[in-house]
């Protein structure tokens, strides 16, 4: 039997899916919200950390699974090897029902102003296809606060100076720090610089029908407990499908839009639970599958007018994939500081985001989410014994002796760190794979260490006996902060859709997904793809009234 | 003689080390599901392994004493090791993976068969089971491993 025609067609249920199937649904159109994964709770996984999607030796728990799923990575010779979702090469970003908000760390930054229109503020960057957005902070600020009210954030900008401006405070207060939260708190005002409590999209006190955060060590890389963590699956896609105008649709993998001799999108073939192949009419599609995911997807959707994929005969699609150039420093302290307070990360300092003279971009630095033990066996100074009596008893000495703090460095976006469809190797269901090849812009590694003095600046200040730098390199697979492969822009020459996320080639075709992003911010992204959900949602709902799209 | 091998990794102190903790037991199990890839590379590369030890020492690798051992794998790490019973996997590399295989069996989740006891756990004085909310509130420094008490199978 034929799938039942829907209005709107939304691909992927996670951060930008998710708040676009809500957007829809209350308006009135009827709905396909389809996954591939499936839905996930705390209780499946419990707090394992070598399944989590943190550390993922044995699998990733939140999906992709290793059975149906595979890409191909440059071997650094000039060839390709197959990896696997739980290789680090993959560049993994989960699937499943909420997606990366279901087991994310759960920060909830809004992109500074200047994030908006770097070519403006920087002038053009060699080697960068650095350029602005086509909408300004300005645009975006009333849809970042309706996430943040709508999800869910605690926070409290008044010790942050450069905090972007916004019109109404948190709907929470914000976390109290963690023991190297304060320590490192006082650290920071010795040196001038201004630390405050990192917005969550999570929980302080109960709110919307959930619960506050009970302070779980294992946090980030795990499904919440007692949902004090807001993801989408446990928001907007229930408030989506309350409407009676949603289905969600699971453990469905789409293969191809199919677009008409006319240039217009038609529906999707997908491969339903079964692995049987489907068809699903629409009147619009939305892609939000992620960054890498997105491309692959519009990129296998041939068609007569559009033969090197669905808007891409400009040759923009899957181009400029960006992730964050991440940088830091660990440091050793005489004394346990260690409480098991969760998540752990707490306290940021904003002065090294587009505030540096001279430097191009920057990031946010934070205090890291906890590490569990698996994970800290891998952290050591370079030269570091790995195993045997050294191993251990560093272990024993250091893990709750040692703090750390990074950030996420704002990437160039580069034309041609892309990702491709393999011409040859395909998954589990015969769909061409992703690849990933390029490098990042010197910019990054440069930025990257210039933040890492800082952050172990910031340690050494704190009374770290010992320090190290964790410093990024040019090589770097894009996974849960993926972003960039099908940017907005004015400019159809130069972008892939409009302001709106509409595919400047095909008007029922739209994305709404960290692969808008013009660039990504010197933050953790998933609040602006939380926005952009509700920017293009919104606006498809307003098209869409009298018109029907036709 | 996988036993010995992360023993070494992970060699016991005033904690058990890894072959108290089950880890032998952790990489059996994942041999047999997520890490059915590595079955050819560890039955190869543990022959290889028994045969140059004993072309090396006359001796099995188990029964030479603790630091000898400790020399051979620090020797097979830094890939200055016969290489003659390898094929397809260096030493080097294969040390790597059992390496790593005994992080995990050692600091991971029970459930997949190391760990045993939430020993490392302890070790680090991270509280097991975790009573969500309430456990930080308590010293649990005096809670130290001691091998001869009744849950420790003694």
């Amino acid at each position: 039997m034929a799938n039942k025609h829907v209005n709107a067609v939304v691909i992927g249920a996670g951060a930008g899916g998710g708040v676009v199937a809500k957007e829809l649904a209350t308006a009135g159109l009827s709905v396909l919200l389809i996954e591939r994964g499936r839905w996930h709770t705390f209780d499946e996984h419990g707090d394992d950390e070598l399944t989590s999607q943190r550390t993922f030796p044995l699998k990733c728990g939140y999906g992709p699974d290793n059975e149906h799923n595979w890409r191909m990575a440059s071997d650094g010779k000039g060839g390709w090897i197959k990896v696997f979702p739980n290789d680090w090469a993959y560049g993994n970003n989960a699937a499943c029902v909420g997606s990366g908000t279901v087991s994310y760390g759960a920060m909830a930054w809004r992109f500074q102003p200047a994030d908006f229109h770097l070519k403006t503020k920087y002038g053009a960057v060699p080697g960068s296809t650095l350029d602005d957005w086509p909408l300004t902070y300005d645009e975006l600020e009333p849809f970042y606060e309706k996430a943040e009210y709508e999800l869910g954030v605690s926070g409290d900008p008044t010790n942050d100076p450069f905090v972007p401006p916004r019109k109404n405070p948190y709907p929470m207060p914000a976390f109290s720090f963690n023991s190297e939260g304060i320590i490192l708190e006082k650290a920071a005002k010795r040196l001038g610089l201004h630390p405050f409590p990192i917005p969550m999209l999570r929980n302080s006190v109960p709110y919307n029908g959930r619960p506050a955060c009970i302070r779980m060590r294992t946090c980030v890389g795990f499904a919440c407990p007692v949902n004090a963590k807001a993801g989408t699956q446990n928001t907007v896609i229930p408030v989506a499908l309350k409407t009676g105008n949603c289905e969600l649709r699971i453990n469905c993998m789409v293969s191809e839009i199919i677009v008409d001799d006319k240039g217009k999108a038609r529906g999707i073939k997908y491969f339903d639970a079964d692995n049987k192949l489907q068809e699903q009419t629409s009147d619009l599609v939305v892609v939000s599958a992620s960054a890498s995911e997105t491309a692959r997807l519009l990129l296998n959707s041939k068609s007569s007018l559009f033969p090197k994929g669905a808007g891409n005969n400009n040759g923009w699609v899957g181009r400029n994939i960006q992730d964050h150039a991440y940088t830091g420093a660990y440091g050793l302290f005489a004394d346990k500081l260690y409480d098991d307070v969760g998540p752990g990360a707490c306290i940021a300092v904003n002065d090294f985001n587009h505030r540096m003279p001279d430097i191009i971009g920057g990031g946010v630095l934070c205090n890291e989410f906890i590490r569990m033990p698996y994970q800290f066996s891998s952290i050591r100074p370079s030269g570091s014994r790995m195993w045997g009596k050294d191993h251990k008893d560093f272990q024993k000495l250091n893990f709750k002796r040692h703090i750390a703090v990074h950030g996420p460095v704002q990437e160039m976006p580069v034309f041609d760190k892309m990702v491709e469809v393999d011409p040859v190797v395909k998954d589990f269901w015969g769909i061409p794979v992703v690849r990933i090849s390029g490098f990042r812009h010197d910019n990054d590694i440069k930025v990257g260490r210039l933040l890492a003095d800082k952050a172990e600046e910031w340690l050494k200040e704190a009374g770290a006996v010992q320090t190290w730098k964790s410093v990024p390199g040019k090589g770097s697979t894009p996974s849960q902060h993926q972003s960039g492969t099908c940017r907005m822009g004015n400019d159809p020459k130069t972008s892939v859709t409009n302001r709106y996320g509409q595919l400047h080639e095909i008007d029922n075709i739209f994305v709404a997904d960290g692969s808008l992003h013009v660039n990504n911010g010197g933050y953790n992204p998933a609040l602006t793809i939380l926005a952009l959900g509700y920017w293009v949602g919104g606006h498809i709902a307003e098209m869409w009234k009298g018109t029907h799209m036709k | 003689m996988l036993d010995a091998i992360v023993e070494q990794i992970i060699p016991t102190d005033d904690f058990p080390g890894g072959k108290w903790a089950n880890v032998s037991n952790y990489i059996d199990k994942q041999l047999d599901t997520y890490y059915i890839n590595h079955q050819v590379e560890y039955r190869d590369g543990l022959a290889a392994f028994e045969k140059t030890v004993i072309q090396l020492k006359s001796k099995k690798f188990e029964e030479l004493p603790f630091p000898e051992q400790t020399a051979i794998l620090e020797k097979m790490e830094g890939g200055d090791f016969p290489g003659e019973y390898w094929k397809a996997h260096s030493p080097a590399g294969f040390f790597d993976m059992i390496r790593q295989h005994s992080m995990q069996g050692f600091y991971g989740s029970p459930v997949h068969g190391g760990n045993r006891e939430y020993i490392s756990y302890h070790m680090l004085g991270l509280d097991y089971p975790n009573v969500i909310g309430q456990n930080r509130y308590n010293d649990l420094s005096w809670r130290k491993y001691n091998p001869n008490s009744i849950e420790n199978g003694k």
